[in-house]
C-alpha cells in the first residue's frame, strides 16, 4: 500500500520535484539566480508558452493533439501587427485571441467532420495557417513601435509584468473549468472512454471542438503578448512552440492517452524547461550542451512518472 | 489416456504464494495437475484462480513456494521459459495480430526463415498441423474477420505449433455463445485425448462440470480442495467456493406487477444495425426478458429503443405518447435508460472516479450554471454506493482497480441515479462474482417493485427465466415469440430458439 502511495505521489509530483531540485541546485551555484528579478523574468519570458501549454492540457486530456498552435501563434502575431499598423493598435491586440479562437474552431470542425486523427489534421492546418501568415505579411517583418501596442507585453501591475498576471489568471480559470464544471467533467470522459461518453448522452464532437477552439484562443492570446513585447510581427514567430507546449504537458504527467491530467502541472512543466535554459545563461555554461541537458531532464521526468504507473 | 497413472504430475505447485502491492492474492497453494487431464480452476472473482493460471504460464512470479514442471523445478520462470518447457497460456483477451492471416498468427515468432528472410511455407505447415490436431481453418483468412471462437482455435493451434504439452486457458468462454462453448469443449477433449494437459480457468460451474476430469476450488487465495469432477455437483462446488455450506443463490421472489399499464410500447422497430422487426411491450413494475443467441440482435434492439442507433422504421411510445427523434440525452431526460453490456468498452470511464462515472449522464441535474454541485453529487453517489454495497465504499474510488462485480454495480448505479421509468439492462451480471450477482438481481426486482418497467437482456437463459414476468425470443433482429418464464425451462427455450433459426434458414433457401 505504501509503495502504491509513493508511486502515485511520484506520478503526480515528478515535475514539481524536478523544479525544486533545479531551483536548489541553481541557487547554490549562482548568486544571481534566486533573485526576485530573475525569477520574474523567467516567468515573464515563458508566460506565452505557459498559456499555450495550459490550453493544450485540455486538448490532450480529451484525447487529442494540436500541432497547429505554433502556426496559429504566427497568424496571431502577423494579424495583430498588421491591424495595429493599419487600423488600430488596441484592436490588433484584442483580435489576436479571437483569430486564434476561429482557427482553433476550424481545427475542431475538420477533425470531427472528416473523422481524422487530430495529429494528422493539425499538421495539415498548421501548414495552411502558416502559409496564410506568410501571405499576409508578404514574407516581411511588420514593426509596430507604438506605446498603445507595446504596453501589454512590457508594462507591469504591482511590480509584476502584465504577461505573468494574464498567465496566472488563465491557468487558474482553466483549472477551475476542468475540475468544477460540467464541461471539464465531459473533457475527462471524452478522453477516458469516448464510447461510454457517447452512450451517456454527451455530444463528444462538441467537446472536442471546444478544446481545439480553446487551444487556438490561447495561442492567439500568447501571440498578442509576445508580439506586443517585441513590437514586431512576423510569420516565423511561434515556430516550434507547439512541440514545446506538448513537451511541457507531457512533462507534467498528463497522459497522452487522454482522460488524466492537470493544468498546473503543465505550467510546472514549462517552468522546468525554462529553468534549464536560465541555468545555462546565468552559469555561462556551454550552450552546445543545452539541448542534450533538456533532453535528459525530460527523459528523467518521464521516467519518474512512468515508474509511478507500473504495477 | 495411459498417462493418467503416471507418477510425475505435469505441474506441481508447492506452497505457492503471490502478493500484489503487499496484498496476498494466493496463499500457500499446493496442487498437482496430472498429465493428460482437463483440470478446472474455479472460484469467485478475486479467489486467485486466474493468478494461479498465470503463475503456471509464467506471467506472474510466485513470491513464495515453488513449482515443478514434469518433475523438474521451474526456475527463472517467465512466458518464454514456460513455452520452451511446453507450457502455453491462452489469455482472456486473445493475443492475436488482427491484420495478419491465420497462418501468420499461428507461426508468429517461429516463422520459417533463412537469415531473416521469410519463406512462404506457413500455409502448408498449418495444414499439416491441422491434419494432426483435427482443427480446420482457412490459413489465408485474416484474423480480424473471424469469430471469437475461431480466434481461440488459432490460439490453441499456436500453442500446438510450439508443441505445448500443457495449455492454460484463462476464462476462455466469457465472450462465447453457447454453441461456441460446446466447440471449445470438444477442442479441449481432443487435446486431452492426445495426452496433453488442459488447465481450464473459469467461473462458469456448468462448463467446469461438463468437461473437466478433476477440479481445484480456490477461495480468497487459498486452496479449498482438489478432486475428481465426477464426485462434484453444482451445489458442492458453490458451497466450496463460498464457504460455509451456502448453495447457489435462488432468484429473488417474483412480485407480480400491480397494474397492467403499459409504459414502453415498441412496434415494428427496425434499424440498420440489424433490428428487422421488434415488437414488444413492458408494463409498469414488470420485468420483461429478451432471449436470443449471441448475434441475434438483442443488444441492437435495446440500442434502437434508446436512440443509440438511429431507427429506420417503427415506433416507440412512452406511456402512450410516441417518442420520436430519439437521442441518448433526451432518453435519459425522459427516464428511459440502457445499461450497456460491455462495462469496460461502453460503460465506465476508467480514468474517472466512481462519482464522475455515476453522474456523467445526469450532469445537467447536478450542476447550476455549468458548475458541478458537488455536495449534491456526493450525497446521491453515497446513497447508491450504500444501496448496492459497492466495495470499496469510496465515492472517489478508482473504478479501474475495482473487481468486476463492483464495477458492474457502479455501472448500474450510474443509470439508476435518477430513478428512471424504463430500465434496459444488457447482460447485467456477466463476469461478476456470486455475491455481486445476487445483489444485482435483488436490485432488478426492487426496480420493478418500485414501479419501473424493466427490459432484461441476458445470454444466461436461466437468469431471464428466474427474474422476468414475461419474455420474448429474438432471432435475427425479430421478436419471434412471447413465452411465459414460469412455464418454461432452459432446454425448452433453447430448442424453441433453434427451431426458429432453422425455419428462418428454410424460408431463406430458394
Amino acid at each position: 500500500m505504501n509503495q502504491f502511495a509513493i508511486a502515485r505521489f511520484l506520478q503526480s509530483y515528478a515535475v514539481l520535484i524536478m523544479v525544486v531540485v533545479l531551483i536548489v541546485v541553481l541557487s547554490t551555484m549562482s548568486d544571481s539566480f534566486l533573485t526576485v528579478r530573475n525569477l520574474l523574468n523567467i516567468l515573464n519570458q515563458n508566460a506565452p508558452l505557459a498559456i499555450m501549454a495550459s490550453a493544450m492540457t485540455l486538448v490532450i486530456i480529451a484525447g487529442g493533439f494540436d500541432l497547429s498552435v505554433g502556426a496559429i501563434f504566427a497568424m496571431g502575431a502577423v494579424c495583430s501587427a498588421w491591424i495595429a499598423l493599419h487600423v488600430n493598435p488596441f484592436l490588433g491586440l484584442a483580435l489576436a485571441p479571437l483569430i486564434g479562437l476561429g482557427l482553433g474552431t476550424v481545427n475542431g470542425l475538420v477533425i470531427t467532420m472528416l473523422r481524422v486523427h487530430s495529429f494528422l489534421a493539425t499538421i495539415a492546418t498548421s501548414l495552411i495557417f502558416k502559409g496564410i501568415a506568410i501571405v499576409i505579411s508578404d514574407g516581411r517583418l511588420i514593426p509596430v513601435r507604438m506605446a498603445e501596442f507595446t504596453w501589454l507585453g512590457r508594462e507591469k501591475i504591482a511590480g509584476v509584468f502584465n504577461a505573468v498576471w494574464i498567465m496566472l489568471i488563465f491557468a487558474v480559470i482553466l483549472t477551475f473549468v476542468l475540475n468544477r464544471t460540467t464541461f471539464g467533467r465531459k473533457v475527462f470522459s471524452v478522453g477516458g472512454n469516448e464510447e461510454a461518453a457517447i452512450l451517456s448522452g454527451i455530444r463528444t464532437d462538441r467537446i472536442k471542438i471546444a478544446t481545439f477552439a480553446l487551444a487556438g484562443f490561447a495561442a492567439g492570446l500568447a501571440s498578442a503578448i509576445a508580439v506586443s513585447r517585441v513590437s514586431l510581427g512576423q510569420a516565423s514567430a511561434g515556430t516550434g512552440m507547439e512541440l514545446q507546449a506538448i513537451a511541457a504537458v507531457i512533462l507534467g504527467g498528463t497522459s497522452i492517452y487522454g482522460g488524466v491530467g492537470a493544468v498546473w502541472r503543465s505550467v510546472a512543466g514549462v517552468l522546468l524547461l525554462a529553468l534549464i535554459n536560465n541555468g545555462f545563461n546565468i552559469l555561462n555554461a556551454d550552450p552546445f550542451y543545452r539541448d542534450l541537458t533538456t533532453g535528459l531532464v525530460i527523459l528523467a521526468a518521464i521516467g519518474i512518472s512512468a515508474g509511478g504507473k507500473r504495477r | 489416456m495411459d498417462s493418467d497413472t503416471s507418477p510425475v504430475p505435469a505441474i506441481r505447485t508447492t506452497n505457492v504464494g503471490v502478493t500484489f502491492g503487499g496484498v496476498p492474492a494466493l496463499r500457500e497453494v499446493s496442487v498437482d495437475i496430472h498429465r493428460g487431464e482437463i483440470h478446472g480452476l474455479i472460484g469467485e472473482n478475486g479467489a486467485g484462480k486466474s493468478t494461479l493460471g498465470k503463475v503456471i504460464g509464467g506471467y506472474h512470479a510466485a513470491t513464495s513456494g515453488g513449482m515443478e514442471v514434469f518433475g523438474e523445478p521451474a526456475l527463472a520462470w517467465d512466458p518464454p521459459a514456460a513455452l520452451a518447457r511446453g507450457v502455453a497460456m491462452m489469455h482472456q483477451e486473445l493475443q492475436l495480430v488482427p491484420a495478419l492471416t491465420v497462418a501468420q498468427n499461428v507461426f508468429l515468432g517461429i516463422e520459417d526463415q533463412n537469415w531473416g528472410m521469410l519463406r512462404p511455407t506457413e500455409a502448408d505447415r498449418l495444414r499439416r498441423l491441422m491434419e494432426t490436431s483435427g482443427f480446420s481453418l482457412d490459413p489465408h483468412a485474416v484474423v480480424a474477420d473471424l469469430s471469437i471462437a475461431d480466434q481461440q482455435k488459432i490460439e490453441i493451434l499456436r500453442a500446438l505449433a510450439r508443441d505445448a504439452r500443457v495449455i492454460v486457458m484463462d476464462e476462455p468462454t466469457s465472450s462465447l455463445s453457447k454453441d461456441e462453448v460446446t466447440q471449445l469443449h470438444q477442442s479441449m477433449q481432443a487435446l486431452r485425448d492426445e495426452g496433453r494437459t488442459v488447465i481450464y480457468v473459469s467461473h462458469f460451474l456448468e462448463d467446469i462440470l461438463a468437461v473437466t476430469d478433476r477440479v481445484t476450488v480456490l477461495r480468497d487465495g487459498e486452496h479449498v480442495k482438489t478432486g475428481p469432477t465426477s464426485q462434484e455437483t453444482k451445489a458442492s462446488l458453490v458451497s466450496a467456493m463460498l464457504g460455509g455450506g451456502k448453495t447457489e443463490t435462488p432468484f429473488p421472489q417474483k412480485r407480480p406487477p400491480s397494474d397492467s399499464e403499459i409504459v414502453l410500447d415498441v412496434a415494428g422497430l427496425q434499424s440498420d444495425a440489424g433490428v428487422r422487426n421488434a415488437t414488444l411491450t413492458v408494463g409498469r413494475g414488470e420485468i420483461v426478458g429478451l432471449i436470443g443467441l449471441v448475434g441475434s440482435g438483442r443488444s441492437e434492439i435495446a440500442r434502437a429503443i434508446v436512440g443509440a442507433d438511429p431507427a429506420s422504421a417503427g415506433t416507440v411510445s412512452l406511456n402512450g405518447t410516441p417518442y420520436e427523434n430519439r437521442s441518448l440525452a433526451v432518453s435519459t431526460e425522459r427516464g428511459i435508460v440502457m445499461v450497456p453490456e460491455d462495462r469496460r468498452k461502453h460503460g465506465l470511464v476508467m480514468t474517472l472516479p466512481v462519482r464522475g462515472n455515476m453522474t456523467l449522464p445526469h450532469l445537467t441535474h447536478f450542476s447550476a450554471g455549468g458548475l458541478i454541485r458537488r455536495r449534491l453529487e456526493r450525497a446521491r453517489v453515497t446513497e447508491l454506493i450504500d444501496y448496492f454495497r459497492v466495495r470499496p465504499t469510496a465515492i472517489d474510488g478508482d473504478v479501474s482497480t475495482f473487481s468486476g462485480g463492483n464495477q458492474q454495480k457502479v455501472l448500474i448505479g450510474k443509470w439508476l441515479l435518477e430513478n428512471p421509468q424504463v430500465v434496459i439492462l444488457d447482460e447485467p451480471s456477466r463476469g461478476v462474482d456470486v455475491g455481486a450477482r445476487e445483489r444485482i438481481h435483488e436490485a432488478i426486482a426492487e426496480m420493478a417493485a418500485g414501479g419501473a418497467a424493466v427490459l432484461l437482456i441476458s445470454s444466461e437463459i436461466e437468469e431471464v427465466l428466474g427474474l422476468a414476468h414475461r419474455a420474448y425470443l429474438v432471432d435475427k433482429g425479430v421478436t419471434v415469440e412471447e413465452i411465459d418464464p414460469n412455464q418454461s425451462d432452459e432446454a425448452g427455450v433453447l430448442s424453441a430458439l433453434f427451431a426458429h433459426q432453422a425455419s428462418a434458414e428454410i424460408k431463406k433457401a430458394p
